[in-house]
Parts: structure tokens; sequence; C-alpha cells
């Protein structure tokens, strides 16, 4: 009998233990040539700190921005691939207002909802900043996540919910065309053309000490990580405290049974997208706020990643979309030291597919929202 | 149902695919022609008209066959089609591109290959690719395997993109030395060899088409040809606009390729087990398929098709860049394979024509029809400019701009076209029909069709 | 491992021989579509070469294997273990089947008998146990290498194949189709013996569907047939791959009891021509009468293993299991 457990194991380890090996190897050649990079001085810490600053920001803009797909994912059991344009839409929404807010009474109302399109306004000429204009900021990031809500409680309602009992793929399908529209809408409204937002010039910033140097930390980089950790916080409260969060992760865990314990489900998912799309458009926000530009495509050239960080958190889990988001945006930015930085995302990329071959539950597992 | 019945619908079956494919193909270009009236074309223009519509079709075709194999018959949901497009470009580009020219001195060179060989590596690292990808991801649900495959097609692109690969310079001898003894030395052609980065590659190779009719011996008579229109119909160089149809018929022909290489394919046991697979691949495994060579072969096979596709597509356009390479294509590719029907060739064709006619092209030429018909003027500027004169009941300048905007508005349309289409007809054009996967008819053998009758109902009499 | 529970087990065998013997001259008589018997010489010549080869232990037990006959007891299960996150889902199973008799495997729900199925068809590894298939040690082997071997099961939940005809799921099953090469399916050279082998198969599945009596729903989509005609269906696909021995999972769960009459008939009938069953069945009664011998499971181990009497009189099985219903 031992012999035939050794022959099973034998197997098992034969069809998996070759890219475990790769994945080792490769993660000891990182850490030595990191090591000996520092120990050379080729690498300053001061810039290895900024790096990491860097993605972790990056990390909790896609955590933020995960957790509403993570829900849906969970919730709704499909991957939503219009998520993206979710955060573009709150993006645009909520920059509209701050505009609105900032430049009223001295520019055309027009030019100020349509985000400047074709350079009629710039963001830098109204002084957007959280510092600057607070009042456009805040009132910018609310109507961000409000307006969010109602397009994905309008699309819901039109495009998912006719076809709520067919499978994950049709969904996915659809919300593929859903994804289409949206962002090519925005464009057709907004332009085309990628517009700087901020008075980045006007940003308060501090430059950190790092041994042999220093990083940046500007006032917009910690209104993100107030903003994620008070919203990160908001949820954990709403899952964790409420009823309603208790029915969603009755849900997650399996649909059926929920409807039989007369869990009402339409009303715990027109729940999942009112949470789900307001953290999406207040992330959407935040990522235009922080980042200082805002184009049609921001959204989904994010959405990948965002997958990626929900993959490796474990789907349905908040805190492993949070967590995940902070290993994805870590590794796309500190990637650099090893490789050349084109291949930042890409490599955000391979860590997801390497998640998905030897973990595809995900590194903070558990299929429970919460 | 009598078994007459049933062979009654084999027999027709043929008939109706090639009749249907006939009127949808009959339809798409009468309206093209008609436009191209309105637009009072010549002959010149029409012929160009003609050339674009049917580049599309084919190019379409093509593509929806190939993921048709992954998608419709087993079930692979593959995102990752413009990856494998254009590893297959871009590899024939490096092969078959010359050696840096003189006065090039900003373009990468190639190996210098003929053509044929470029297009045969091409192909081949295609499906070394889908080899790669496909090793560890085919275990994956399908969701992960769209994830993992879109991620792909996107470092695909970044790498095309990248700045390492932009350029290298091959060394004048490649040596090969062990312990003193040089077994191996050999003198590349070419002096610079990469992707291009983000400025891409200018494709200066021989002419596909030139290739191709050369090596088909039909080069010479082909030039006879083209001075024969030059002479009767369209003086003053014909020579591209022939050449665009032409290449639209290759392109046409390689569809009929697809297309019989993709039916053999499906209709046989091997597409039955594809088919299996798509349906519970747990089944298949139990009745002694190993599923995983299936699939491999399948994905593999179609990264291939992919891969050809691509090269059909961007080798003769002069050069290629990365930003061709979006993800968007493969998601063109998806609609047309819906509108068609996923699990039917045929349907798969369809949806590719009418993709190409319909909504790609279609709304261009919609605009310039509208354009043609009335004095428009210039389109406002923005979003705004052009919805302001709403206000005072002026519709025209958001007319103009919407029409202006048709290229983005288009994919709008896309979008919620497949939005519809999975409302209403999940199955698209053919996907609903029984395109049955086996190479012989499966009637009752022996059956002269006479005792196809109503007692079988109740069975077992002929036992 | 467990040497005292297997020798309980066992001792219910020598009752069993008379059953044993009245089935063994059925299976000499030669079948009309693909004797299994033969079947079952080749796979065992074919298999017992790169066994030794693989697995050393093999040769440990040899001598002890001849003595038995290994074509007697086709199927051995020994000491197979499986824990689902700390939940012992099969624990220490050990049973083996006759050559040519219908075994049941009874249980109560969650009695790990569908787990002990997956196990042995290769959907699942064990933690620990072998299990044999004609001498040969298939323990973790992929599910297609065991259905190969002739050793082939049913699902549960009739698993159709939907959107393919009943034509197409019975064309499927047989084994070696030649067409299943892409490159002989589609080169015009090796076309024509595709079509040829797809043509001999052709008659063999019309035969099977004949004999199902479902061959008047040849051309229906399989999702669109009944639940019984799945189970019918079912059976008649498994049958196709030339198998020796079939596991059916619950094969008359939502059946109506005319078309259960009807399965049961071709189950016997199938016994008597020398296939072997082992079933997974809720309805006792069925069980009972239909089995020459009945293996009783019970939160993940074997409760009891015997002839249908002596199940009936088993002072274990009764309390753990039976209570009231009897």
């Amino acid at each position: 009998m031992s012999i035939s457990e050794t022959y099973v194991r034998y197997r098992r380890t034969l069809s998996e233990e070759p890219l475990a090996i790769g994945v080792v190897l490769v993660a000891l050649w990182m850490a030595w040539s990191l090591a000996s990079g520092l120990a050379t001085g080729g690498i300053r810490i001061s810039s290895l700190a900024s790096l990491v600053w860097d993605g972790l920001l990056r990390g909790l803009i896609i955590g933020l921005a995960g957790i509403g797909l993570s829900m849906t994912y969970s919730i709704l059991n499909f991957a939503n691939f219009a998520h993206g344009d979710y955060l573009t839409s709150g993006a645009f929404a909520g920059m509209a207002t701050s505009y609105l807010v900032a430049g009223i009474g001295e520019n055309s109302v027009g030019a100020l909802l349509l985000v400047g399109a074709g350079g009629s306004v710039f963001g830098g000429a109204l002084g957007i900043g959280v510092t600057t204009s607070p009042a456009a900021v805040v009132l910018g990031a609310l109507v961000a996540g409000g307006l969010t809500i109602a397009l994905a409680l309008f699309i819901d309602r039109f495009v998912y919910k006719p076809i709520r009992d067919e499978s994950g793929i049709a969904l996915l399908i659809t919300s593929i065309g859903v994804a289409f529209a949206l962002r090519y809408l925005i464009q057709f409204v907004f332009g085309a053309g990628v517009r700087g937002t901020t008075a980045s010039g006007s940003v308060p910033r501090v430059d950190v000490p790092a041994f042999d140097g220093t990083f940046r930390v500007t006032a917009h980089d910690v209104t993100l990580i107030l903003v994620a950790a008070g919203l990160m916080l908001g949820v954990h409260l709403l899952l964790q405290r409420t009823k309603l969060g208790k029915a969603m992760r009755a849900m997650s865990d399996n649909e059926d049974l929920a409807r039989i314990t007369g869990i009402p489900t339409e009303r715990v998912i027109r729940t999942t997208w009112i949470v789900g799309a307001g953290l999406t458009g207040v992330a959407g926000y935040m990522f235009v706020l922080w980042k200082g530009t805002l184009g049609f495509n921001d959204g989904w050239l994010l959405l990948l990643l965002v997958f990626a960080a929900v993959i490796l958190g474990g789907i349905g889990s908040i805190y492993g979309a949070i967590g995940g988001g902070i290993v994805i945006g870590l590794t796309a930015s500190v990637s650099v030291i090893w490789i050349p930085s084109e291949f930042g995302r890409a490599a955000a990329f391979m860590v997801m597919i390497v998640i998905l071959l030897f973990k595809p539950e995900g590194i903070f597992s558990g299929r429970t929202t919460a | 149902m009598s078994v007459d019945d049933v062979r009654g619908r084999l027999d027709g079956l043929f008939e109706r695919d090639v009749t249907l494919v006939l009127a949808v193909l009959g339809a798409i270009y009468l309206a093209y022609v008609l436009a191209g009236v309105a637009f009072g074309y010549g002959l010149r223009g029409q012929l160009n008209s003609i050339a674009n519509l049917t580049f599309y079709i084919g190019a379409f075709g093509m593509l929806a066959l190939a993921l048709n194999l992954h998608w419709g018959y087993t079930g692979l949901f593959n995102i990752g089609i413009v990856g494998f497009m254009g590893i297959g470009v871009y590899v024939t580009a490096l092969v078959s591109k010359p050696p840096v020219a003189e006065g090039g001195a900003a373009q990468v060179g190639g190996l210098g290959l003929p053509l044929v060989v470029g297009v045969v590596a091409g192909v081949a690292v295609a499906a070394l690719f889908g080899l790669l990808v496909a090793l560890p991801a085919l275990r994956l649900r399908a969701d992960y395997l769209a994830i993992v495959t879109v991620a792909f097609s996107e470092i695909v692109r970044f790498t095309m993109m990248s700045r390492t690969f932009q350029e290298a310079t091959v060394p004048d001898t490649i040596d090969l030395t062990v312990a003193g003894v040089r077994l191996f030395s050999f003198d590349p052609a070419a002096d610079t060899i990469g992707l291009g980065g983000g400025g891409g590659l200018i494709l200066n190779y021989t002419d596909p088409l030139e290739a191709l009719l050369r090596l088909l011996f039909l080069w010479e008579p082909y030039l006879g040809f083209v001075a024969f229109v030059e002479r009767n119909f369209i003086p003053n160089n014909p020579k591209p606009v022939i050449d665009g149809v032409v290449y639209g018929i290759v392109l046409l022909v390689c569809v009929g390729l697809f297309y019989l290489l993709l039916s053999r394919t499906g209709k046989s046991p091997f597409g039955r087990v594809l088919k299996a697979i798509r349906e519970d691949e747990d089944v298949a495994n139990a009745l002694g398929k190993d599923t995983d060579r299936f699939k491999l072969t399948a994905f593999v096979l179609g990264a291939a098709l992919m891969g050809l596709g691509g090269i059909l597509w961007y080798s003769g356009r002069g050069s290629i860049t990365p930003p061709s390479f979006r993800p968007n294509i493969t998601f063109f590719v998806w609609i047309a394979l819906i509108i068609g029907g996923a699990g039917s060739n045929t349907g798969s064709f369809l949806g590719g024509a009418i993709f190409a006619g319909v909504l790609y092209e279609g709304p261009r030429y919609v605009k310039n029809l509208v354009e043609a018909a009335f004095e428009l003027g210039d389109a406002p500027r923005n979003f705004g400019e052009a919805v302001a004169p709403l206000a005072s009941l002026d519709p025209v300048p958001f007319l103009v701009y919407t029409l202006d905007s048709v290229s983005q508005l288009r994919l709008v349309i896309m979008g919620v076209v497949l939005i519809w289409l999975m409302h209403n007809r999940p199955e698209g054009l053919l996907g609903h029909r029984k395109e049955t996967a086996s190479s012989v008819d499966l009637s009752r053998p022996g059956d002269d069709g006479s005792s196809g009758n109503p007692a079988a109902a109740d069975g077992g009499e002929t036992r | 491992m467990s040497g005292t529970d297997d020798s309980v087990t066992d001792g219910s065998t020598p009752t069993e021989e008379p059953i044993e013997d009245d089935s063994m001259p059925a299976e000499d008589v030669p079948t009309e579509d693909g004797s299994p018997s033969a079947v079952t010489e080749e796979s065992d010549g074919d298999a017992d070469a790169p066994t030794d080869a693989e697995t050393p232990d093999r040769t440990v037990h040899a001598p002890e294997d001849a003595g038995v006959s290994v074509d007697s007891t086709p199927l051995e299960v020994e000491g197979l273990r499986r824990t689902f996150g700390g939940i012992v889902a099969v624990d220490d199973v050990s049973f083996d089947v006759e050559r040519g008799t219908l075994t049941g495997l009874i249980g109560p729900n969650g009695a790990g008998k569908s787990t002990t199925f997956n196990l042995i068809t290769g959907m699942l590894e064990p933690d620990a146990g072998t299990v044999r298939f004609n001498g040969e040690e298939i323990t973790g082997y992929q599910p297609h290498e065991i259905a190969n071997r002739g050793l082939v099961r049913t699902f549960q939940i009739a698993r159709e194949l939907e959107e393919m005809t009943v034509l197409e799921n019975m064309m499927l099953a047989p084994k070696g189709q030649a067409g299943e090469s892409l490159w002989r399916s589609v080169l015009p050279v090796t076309r024509g013996d595709v079509r040829k082998q797809e043509t001999d198969q052709l008659e063999r599945v019309w035969e099977v569907l004949d004999f199902f009596e479902i061959d008047h729903l040849a051309d229906e989509y399989a999702g669109n047939l009944s639940g019984g005609q799945r189970k019918l269906l079912e059976l008649a696909r498994a049958l196709l791959t030339d198998p020796d021995v079939l596991l059916l999972d619950e094969p008359f769960a939502g059946v109506n009891p005319t078309l259960e009459k009807r399965l049961l008939e071709h189950i016997h009938e199938l016994r008597d021509r020398g296939y072997t069953f082992l079933i997974v069945e809720h309805d006792m009664d069925l069980i009972m009468n239909n089995c020459e011998r009945v293996i009783v499971m019970h939160q993940g181990r074997i409760l009891k293993d015997g002839t249908p009497a002596e199940i009936k009189e088993s002072e274990e099985v009764i309390e753990a299991y039976l209570g009231g219903e009897v």
C-alpha cells in the first residue's frame, strides 16, 4: 500500500513539480539579484522604496476596484468584462463634477461637463487637487460612486436581469457587449483624447528620506490611502455586521440554498451592484485623481490587473481582492528591478497565470465574501 | 421522423448551405454595389469597394472558422485570438524581411528568406505558442481560460512594443565552438533583427500576392491580364485595384480551405470527441478518451489557423504596428462567431461575412452615403458643440457629429448587437443546427428507407 | 493495513461460489457482440507485461494472484481511503467483484458510495489504498486510461452529451477509433479508412440501439430524452466501449417502473453474456432481489459484505442502516 501511495504521489508530482521548481528557481534568482544589487549599490534603497510606494498605491486602486468585481463575480457568478468601463464611467462622472465645481462661472458648463473634451478646459488650470479644491474632489468622488451605481443598476435591469439564469459564460459574453457599448459611448461623448486632470504642480509633496536618498509622497497618495482604508472598513462592517451582509455571504456560497432559505436573491443582487459599483466608481475617480490623466480606455487597461488581483485573492473575498491588488500592484511596479519596465504589467499577468495554475482558489482562499 | 426524411435533409443540407451562403454574400455585395452606384463610383471605385469588402469577409470568415474550432466545437473560451494573429505575422516579417538595406537606417532588418518560408514559420510559431498556452491552461475552467488567453495576447502586444526587443544586432558569423574545435559556423544574412518596438515593422518583402502567383507560375499570365484590363477597361494603372480584388479572391479561397479542413475535422471521430468535451469533459474521459490530448490538438490547430489568419490579414499591408493587435479584434471575431452560430462551420463563415459587411464596414458606407446625399458641412469638434444647438432645436450639428464619429459608434453598435444576440438568439444564425459529427451517414445501414417506419418506435422487432 | 477487516469480508466469498459457477458457463457462450471475455484476455495479456515493469510490488503479489486466478475477480479494491478537508469520506474500503456477477453497493446518503466509484474510476485520487483491475494496479490512473482497460462507469445523474444526437453519443463510445487522430480524419489518403471503420462501427451501434429499444430516438438530441431514456442511452453507450466491468451509479434513479423493469432485464441479459456489474443503488429491494452479492457502506466504511440473505440477517446492517425500513 505504501508503494502505491508513493506511486500516486509520484504521478502527482510529475505533473506539477517542473513548474513549481521553475517558480522556486525564479524566486531564488530574483532574491539573489536584488540582494547583490543592493549590496553593490546597483539598486538604491530609495529607488526601491519609491517603487514599493508606487506599487502599494497602484495596488490599493486595483484592490478597491477589485472588491466590486469580486462581489459580482461570486454572487452573480460571472466575470464582468464591463467592470473596467464602470471604472471609466465613474472617473468621467467624478471628474466632470470636479471640473464643474472648480471651474463654474469662469468656463462654459458644457466644456466642464465634458471634462474639457477637445482641449476646451484644462484640469491644471482649474486647480483640481485635494488641497487646492477639496470640495470639488469630495463631490467628485461622491458623484463618481453615485452615478456608477445608477449605471450599474440600469445595465443590470436591462441587460443582465433578463438572462439571469443563463450560464456564467453567456453572461460573460454579454458583458463584453456592454463593455464595448459603454467604452465607445464614453469616447463618443467625451472624445478620444487623454487629458491631464489635476494641477499636478500644486499638489503638496514630501520627500521621505530612505537611507541613500528620498522617495516622494504626495497629498494625493495620502488621500488615496485614506479613502481606500475608509471604504474597505465600511465594506467590512457592512458584510460582517448587517443582515444583508450575511445574506450576501450566504448567496455567494450557495445561491440555490440561499433562495430556498428565503433570502431575497434579487434584493441581494441589487445590493451587490450598489456596493460594488459604488466602490468601483470611487476607485475609478481616485485612480484618475492620483495619476492625473484621464482617457476613455483607462478602465479597460486596468481591468486585466483587477482580474488578476481578484483571482489572486480568491473570488468573493474582499480582503483577498485588496491583498491581491497590492500584490499585483507591487509586482507591476517593483518587477522593473529585474525586467525591462515595459513588462511590468506582463509580470503581473504572469503572477496571475501562475496562481491560476497552482492555486486556482486564490492565495487568500475561501469562497466567502468578507 | 422517418429515415427518408433524414436522408432527404442530409442531401438537402449541402444545397441549402450553398444557397444560403450565396444568398447572404449576394445581398451584401449587392448593397455595396448599389452604394457604389449612389456614390457615382466608376469601375475602379466599384472594384476598390468590392476588394475591400471581400478582404474583410475573407479575414473575418477565416478567423471565425478558427475560433469555431476552439469555442464552437471544443468549448475552449479563447479570447487571445489577436495574440496568435500577431505572432503569425510578426514571425513572417522577421523571417522574410530583407536584411536591412543601406538607406533604411531606422529600419530593422529580417532574415531575408522567401515569403513562403516566412508564412510557414509564422504558422508554426503561432502553433507553438498555442501549445505553450494550452499545456498549462487547458485544465482551467472556461472563464479562467478566457482571462489567461487575453492576458497572453496582451503580453504578446507588450513584447511587440517593447524597447528590449526593438532591435538586436546579429553577429556577422555564428560559431559553435566546443573545446577549441569549431563545430559549426554560420554567416547569417541579417545584420539586425527585432520587433521594431512601438514603431512597428515595415513589410518591405515581396508583395504576398506576387509571391503567391510566382509560386503558382501565374505571375506572367497575371501581368498579361492586368495589361489587358488596362487596354480595355481601366486605363491608367489598374494594377493596385486588380491586386486588391485578386487578393480578396485569394482570401476567399483560403476561407474555402479553412472550411474544408475544419468541416472534415468536425465531421469525424476526432470532431465527435471535441463536441463531447464541449458538452461534458468528464463523460468523454469516462468513455476512455484522453481529453487533454484532444483539447491540446484542437487548441494548437486553431492557434495555427489564427496565426495564418493574421498573416493573410496583415502581411500585405505595408507595415504592422503593435496597436493593431489590441484585444478589440479578438472580440470582433467573437461577435462574428456568435452572429453565425457557434458550432456550425457554415454559420461561422456567414457570421464573419455579415460582421464584415454590415457591422465592420457597413457604418462607414452609411456615413458616406449620407454625406453624398446631403451637404452637411464640417462636423463639430466635440460633443458639446454638437449638442448645444439641440437647445435651439437644430439637430443637424448633432447628426453630423454622430456621422463623423461613426468609427466609434460602430463599436457601440457591435456591443448592442452582441447583447441583443445573447438575449434573443444566443445560438446565432445556424448554431441550432444538427451538424452530425461523423464521417459517414449515421442512418441505419442497409436501410433502403422503406423500413424507416413508425413501428420502430416501440422498438425491438428488428432484433 | 486492515488484515482483520479483509478476512471478515472475504469470509463471505465461499458462499457465493455456486452463484459464480452458475454464471461461469454463460460467460463461455459466445456473445454476438464483441465477446467481453475475449477482450479481457487480451487486455490481461497486454496489461501484465507493463505492470510488472512499472510497479515492483506487482511481482511480490504475483504468486497469490496466480493462485486465485486473476480472471475470476476482475476488480479488487483494497484499503481505499479519501478525505476531503479533514472529513473522511471513504475509509479503509476493501472488496472485490467476481466475474459475471451483479454486485450491489448500498448505503445511506453520504456513506461514500459515489466517492468510492470516483476513486475506482480515477475521477478522484485516493489518499491511500489500491485498485486492481484484472490483476493490474490502476490506482491513480487517469479516468480514460482506466476506461480503456475495460472498467467503465456511468454517472448518477445521467450525463448525456445534450447537444449531440443519440447516434453521436453512441458513435463516440467505441475504443480504438482511427479517426480520433486529427490527421487521419483530415488527410484524404486516410479518411477512407476512417469512413470504413465508422461504417463498421455503425452496425454495432444500431444493434445496441435495437437491443435497448431506443433506436427510434437515434436522431434526437440526447438533451431531449426523458430521464429513463437517458439512463438507457448511458448504459448502451458504456456497453459500446467493450467494457469488462461496468460500474453503474444509481442506474434506476428517476426511471419509471416500466423502464426500470426493462433496464433490469437488459442488465441481467448482459450479465448472462459475461459482463460484470457493480451497481450503486438506493432502492434496497431492487438490490436485494437482483444482486448475487451486496456490499453495505456506512459512514465511509464497509459495514457488511455478503449475499442478500446474509445482509438481511446482519444485525449491524439492520441497526445501522436498515433500521425501520425492513
